[in-house]
């Protein structure tokens, strides 16, 4: 067990209640719809159309969160525009920030 | 068992190091025998580190002097102040040792399988053997000058393994980007250290935190050291170098690279915390690492989630990561001349950081692994082209889901318990940090769901219906940092209690390392 300043945290008496819930998640679903039945209940409704070969229904990487990354347009454009993978940059970057800390050092002054 | 702990700071760095001379020698008579000396060593070396760890909770700071008639006599007769090589080992070093033989002994008997198929397997684990030598190295020594010798030994093993795969292109660019940006950052290490030697004729840490007046060449040292291990460490902005060189690497080297970064991370505190302490502007070095830890926050995981290729997106998760334990440590170090306040949060907020060092590298160690197992299967990293692969790879998928959970902060997962106090500490010193803390959480459980959606769910892919499981040795590296994530997710408060808080306390008590050297000096 944590101990915070607000409170704590117990991950046993946590599993204990995650899996009394599950237990009473299972009971629930154990009293449901006797008559149903896998097969062609359980399959996709696809409006009549034929269905797609499995390895196109599948929703690869590049189609997910686009709103997304269409919503931070901008800032995307600015970061990935900075991660050129060009080492030369790298280290004009680490020239700046040692730069930087430096003055903010010197400005700072003592403890 | 007695002699075994008094000389075990240094058989920890000398067995991997004798190893790794032994490997090519025996490889060429036999590899069964080569690969059973590599494990038998580490394994070796994590029973030493363990042995060590409890000693250190018993006895305090473990102290040991090369060439000395006693290891703990620091200085020769007729000195005042030490010149012979120490390793100093208190609370942070161990807590260090203790990830790093774990996440060497998990990597090496993953990559058994991972890079059998490669030619050049004699050099590859000599030099994995000389990247924890090196690991090691910087963690225990107590001396200014040999951690940057041992710098070199972890940078320059580390650039080789990256590249050792020479057929892929990438490799080779991965491998010659951390190699540039290793050595300038070694450079303006050893630079820090020239300045600091040329004032006050010392390079062993204790003495000279004794004898530092933070003066204007100390404030250039200061900024040197400071941002050369944050570049090695991979913070934002200085990060550009890590999914270039982590995202190329064989898998295992992968997962000890991101512990190597810790290591750089554990160089800097040490700087700031022992090597400095008091005598700096602790209010504003403060605010400089949580800024650090801030930007490698948020545009690490903002970079992460537009990632195709598995292993880029870890490694920009990695940056992400590291963003967390440099606030919290952070919040500390800038609490630190308020004692109210370092009561108050402070402790809590770098026992948090330093929990999640621990926590990172079991768990990305295990992610890293999985992409590895995943790229060994289908013969590439990219998202885009994966899928359904859950169907075929079980315990694959378990893993992964295990370490993604534990990376997104999900309750009851030992990611969850770092957070946890980061947040509920760093709230009271700036609610801001912390909310911002938070919701970059939430968009490391978004980018997992992308990651696990993408290569594990769905229909079978045709591509991929001769995909196996992954290898047995695979899976056993794999489980042994699962079975460490699910130890340290279940008793996260006996980790705090008996590795994090003592290494919290070895940060914040600098006179207690001064005093492991100087005490002991005529």
């Amino acid at each position: 067990m944590i101990e915070s300043p607000s409170g704590f945290w117990g991950p046993v008496a946590w599993i204990i209640t995650a899996v009394v819930a599950l237990l009473i998640v299972h009971f629930i679903r154990r009293r449901g719809e006797k008559a149903h039945k896998n097969g062609v209940q359980s399959e996709t409704f696809l409006m009549g159309n034929p269905r797609l070969p499995e390895g196109e229904t599948h929703i690869r990487a590049h189609n997910i969160y686009w709103g997304f990354f269409e919503a931070l347009r901008k800032y995307y454009d600015h970061t990935v525009t900075a991660h050129t993978g060009i080492i030369n940059d790298y280290i004009v970057w680490f020239i700046a920030v040692i730069a930087i800390v430096i003055i903010i050092l010197f400005v700072a002054g003592g403890i | 068992m007695d002699t075994l702990i008094t000389h075990s700071s240094i058989l920890i760095i000398a067995i991997p190091l004798l190893t790794a001379f032994l490997t090519p020698l025996i490889g060429m008579a036999s590899k069964k025998a080569r690969n059973t000396l590599l494990i038998v060593s580490l394994a070796f070396v994590a029973f030493l580190v363990f042995a060590l760890a409890r000693d250190i909770s018993i006895n305090g700071i473990h102290i040991y002097t090369l060439g000395a008639a006693s290891p703990d006599l620091t200085a020769p007769k007729g000195f005042i102040v030490p010149v012979r090589i120490i390793l100093e080992v208190d609370g942070m070093s161990i807590l260090m040792g203790i990830i790093w033989s774990i996440v060497s002994l998990a990597a090496a008997i993953f990559s058994l399988s991972h890079i059998a198929s490669e030619t050049g397997q004699n050099r590859f684990y000599t030099l994995l053997l000389l990247m924890v030598t090196g690991g090691f190295g910087m963690m225990f020594t107590g001396d200014l000058f040999n951690l940057f010798v041992f710098l070199e030994i972890a940078s320059i093993s580390g650039a080789a393994l990256i590249a050792f795969r020479t057929k892929f292109a990438d490799t080779q660019e991965g491998g010659f980007k951390y190699i540039v940006v290793s050595a300038i950052a070694s450079l303006m290490v050893l630079f820090a250290i020239g300045l600091l030697y040329a004032q006050y004729n010392l390079l062993n840490i204790g003495a000279l935190a004794q004898a530092i007046q933070y003066t204007t060449p100390d404030k250039i040292a200061l900024a040197l050291l400071v941002i050369a291990f944050a570049m090695k460490l991979g913070a934002i902005p200085l990060h550009m170098w890590v999914p270039d060189s982590y995202a190329v690497a064989p898998a295992g080297i992968s997962a000890m690279l991101v512990v190597s970064s810790q290591v750089s991370m554990y160089a800097l505190f040490r700087v700031c915390f022992t090597l400095f302490g008091v005598t700096l502007n602790m209010y504003t070095v403060g605010w400089i690492v949580i800024i650090l830890g801030m930007l490698s926050m948020f545009i690490g995981v903002t970079m992460a989630i537009p990632q195709t290729d598995i292993k880029r997106l870890m490694s920009y998760h990695a940056i992400s990561q590291s963003g967390y334990m440099l606030l919290g440590v952070g919040v500390g170090l800038a609490v630190l001349g308020d004692p109210n306040a370092l009561a108050t949060y402070g402790r809590e907020a770098m026992s948090g950081g330093i929990f999640h060092i621990i926590n990172h590298a079991m768990y990305k160690g295990l992610l890293f692994l999985t992409a590895g197992a995943l790229f060994y299967r289908v013969g590439h990293r990219d998202l885009n082209r994966m899928g359904g692969l859950g169907h075929k790879m079980k315990l694959t998928s378990i893993f992964f889901i295990i370490g993604a959970l534990s990376i997104a902060g999900i309750p009851p997962f030992n990611g969850f318990a770092s957070k946890f106090m980061i947040y509920e500490s760093v709230y009271q010193f700036n609610p801001i940090l912390s909310a911002i803390a938070m919701l970059v959480s939430l968009i490391t459980l978004a980018s997992f769901v992308k990651a696990f959606q993408s290569a594990f769910t769905g229909p079978p892919l045709p591509e991929y219906k001769e995909v196996k499981e992954a290898p047995k040795s695979m899976l056993i590296g794999m489980g042994i940092l699962a079975a460490a994530i699910v130890f340290f997710s279940v008793f996260p408060g006996l980790i705090v209690h008996h590795i994090v808080d003592p290494a919290t306390n070895a940060l914040i008590n600098q006179g207690a390392y001064v005093n492991g050297i100087m005490g002991g000096t005529p």
